[in-house]
């Protein structure tokens, strides 16, 4: 069986920054495995720009932003195998992939979890109605259009108003498709400020908040959508139902960590975002099994996965030097407002970034973090979006004892 | 008059406030960069937007290639360029950089691509 320090499951923007990474803190014996015949991720079919101002201080499309990285792992040569599909990995870090040279298996040190998220289907919100060919995810409609220049559909309806849903609506318009108008359940926006004025408002695409699809009608193909408002429980209101005619509904209703290789681990799931649990090395509940980006918990921003990649890559290489890293006995917690918090285990000792989102938007609020009853530290947030992740980065003189931290948003 | 802008610029989204008189502007507020004071004073003027899109590709492994603008053109320019765009095949390979429309329409901004497609 080949051995092999460390093995990376994925070859999108997480990847890739993780083993530039660790290629830097001197781990050299890695493999990259992606699916996909070419590495690059979700980015190759994110052709629109705004990549990239955090990581390189400019705006690139997502393909030139994968670029960037994927010149890096050829030019240190790392190895990598695409059209490769992992299929296992054991708690032991044997990792069996399925390739165009037969199957492989491999003993790796560390193991790192890179397989980004999948989009929520039709399935996940149960709507009612036909099963006429028309309805796609946003991801699945963006993958024809950019990728097999295959167009969708002319009369467009989006359910949900996630980043890539508003992106499309953008692109559709752009390839002469009407797109009638964007319904989000919730009632405000799930997508960026930035999103909602340059894809929807440019092009004078309405957005209804507090609406969702609740009939889907159409024999062979899609004919219509019936749209009613909500209440506050998400109920649809009776009497409110409108039907419109179209041939397409895109649904942006949510991304979901891909994690069943994960499970197989024995890895311990987070309940909140329903990626691993982890502590402050980006170490699963398994040692030696890392996770970092969208696998983890869905971003909004690419440059803050390859960050993350990059500090996770810090401490497996300091894992597979040094065989163990320090142990994380202290708890994160959030308080009522706080979702989707990272990591969930710390040392108390070191260096930690810490992540999350807010519930619903909040205005002129504080965030602390506390450890027992003192604030170690206070971030003022005069507007606090879900749409958008907060990172905190605590430094290890912070800490003020073997307590618990908790995170809270005050207002 | 008050105007009220979200910002594009990052993903920040910044609400910003701009006093305009006479279509002048003469004071900006709500704007954590430089970057927002200069977005909201052309978009007061002459809003001017990036667009991606893509051209056929003939004999490439993908039948696409993406591209974008290398600078903001007029919003109300946007369909005008991409009707120009949509004129565009080109046999493979295309390079990322490469200027497929320089100068379009006489705007100052090249049609660049930003994904290699190889021969199949």
């Amino acid at each position: 069986m080949r051995q092999v320090e460390a093995v990376i499951i994925g070859g999108g923007p997480a990847g890739l920054a993780a083993a530039i990474e660790l290629y830097h803190k001197g781990v050299t014996d890695i493999l990259i495995l992606e699916r996909e015949k070419k590495l690059g991720g979700i980015l190759r079919q994110c052709i629109h720009d705004g990549f990239g101002l955090t990581r390189f201080g400019e705006t690139l499309s997502g393909p030139e932003y994968a670029s960037r990285f994927v010149r890096q792992v050829q030019e240190l040569k790392i190895p990598y195998m695409t059209d490769t599909t992992v299929l296992e990995i054991t708690p032991e870090k044997k990792v069996y992939a399925s390739s165009s040279q037969g199957m492989i298996v491999l003993q790796a040190k560390a193991v790192i979890l890179a397989m980004g998220c999948r989009e929520k289907t039709r399935g996940a919100i149960s709507i009612p109605g036909t099963r006429p060919s028309g309805v796609y995810t946003a991801g699945v409609a963006q993958a024809y259009i950019n990728l097999k220049n295959k167009m969708v559909g002319k009369n467009v309806v989006i359910l949900g108003s996630g980043d890539i849903g508003m992106i499309m609506a953008r692109r559709m318009t752009l390839e002469g498709a009407k797109v009638l108008g964007v319904f989000e359940v919730q009632p405000y926006p799930s997508g960026l400020p930035r999103n909602v004025e340059q894809c929807l408002n440019d092009y004078h695409i309405p957005l209804y908040l507090s609406h969702t699809v609740t009939e889907i009608r159409g024999r062979d193909r899609l004919e219509s959508v019936v749209i009613s408002q909500v209440d506050e429980s998400f109920a649809p209101i009776p009497g409110t139902q409108k039907e419109y005619p179209c041939d397409t509904l895109i649904l942006s209703v949510g991304l979901i960590p891909e994690n069943e290789l994960t499970w197989m681990t024995g890895a311990l799931a987070d309940q909140q975002t329903r990626g691993a649990a982890v502590d402050e090395h980006y170490q699963t509940t398994v040692e030696g099994i890392f996770a970092a980006g969208n696998v983890l918990h869905v971003h909004d921003l690419v440059d803050f996965v390859s960050m993350e990649a990059e500090a996770l890559a810090d401490s497996a290489a300091r894992y597979i030097k040094e065989g163990a890293l320090p142990a994380c006995p202290l708890a994160v917690k959030g308080d009522q407002n706080v979702g989707q918090l990272t990591p969930s285990r710390i040392s108390g000792q070191g260096d930690v970034q810490i992540s999350f989102r807010v519930r619903k938007p909040m205005k002129g609020c504080t965030i602390q973090l506390v450890q027992g009853d003192r604030v170690i530290k206070s971030v003022v947030k005069p507007k606090a979006l879900p749409a958008e992740m907060i990172q905190i980065p605590l430094k290890a003189q912070a800490f003020v004892g073997k307590e618990d931290l908790e995170v809270r948003v005050v207002c | 008059m008050l105007r009220e802008f979200t910002c594009i610029m990052c993903p920040q989204g910044c609400d910003i406030q701009v006093e305009v008189k006479e279509g002048k502007v003469v004071s900006i507020s709500g704007n954590k960069c430089p970057r927002g004071k200069e977005y909201v004073t052309q978009e007061v003027v002459n809003p001017m937007r990036n667009i991606a899109t893509s051209v056929l590709v003939e004999g490439g492994e993908l039948p696409l290639a993406s591209v974008r603008l290398t600078r903001p053109i007029p919003k109300d320019r946007i369909f005008d360029v991409m009707n120009e765009i949509k004129k565009v095949s080109l046999p493979a390979p295309v390079k990322e950089g490469q200027i497929v429309i320089p100068n379009v329409l006489g705007l100052g901004s090249d049609v660049m691509i930003t994904k290699t497609v190889d021969k199949a």
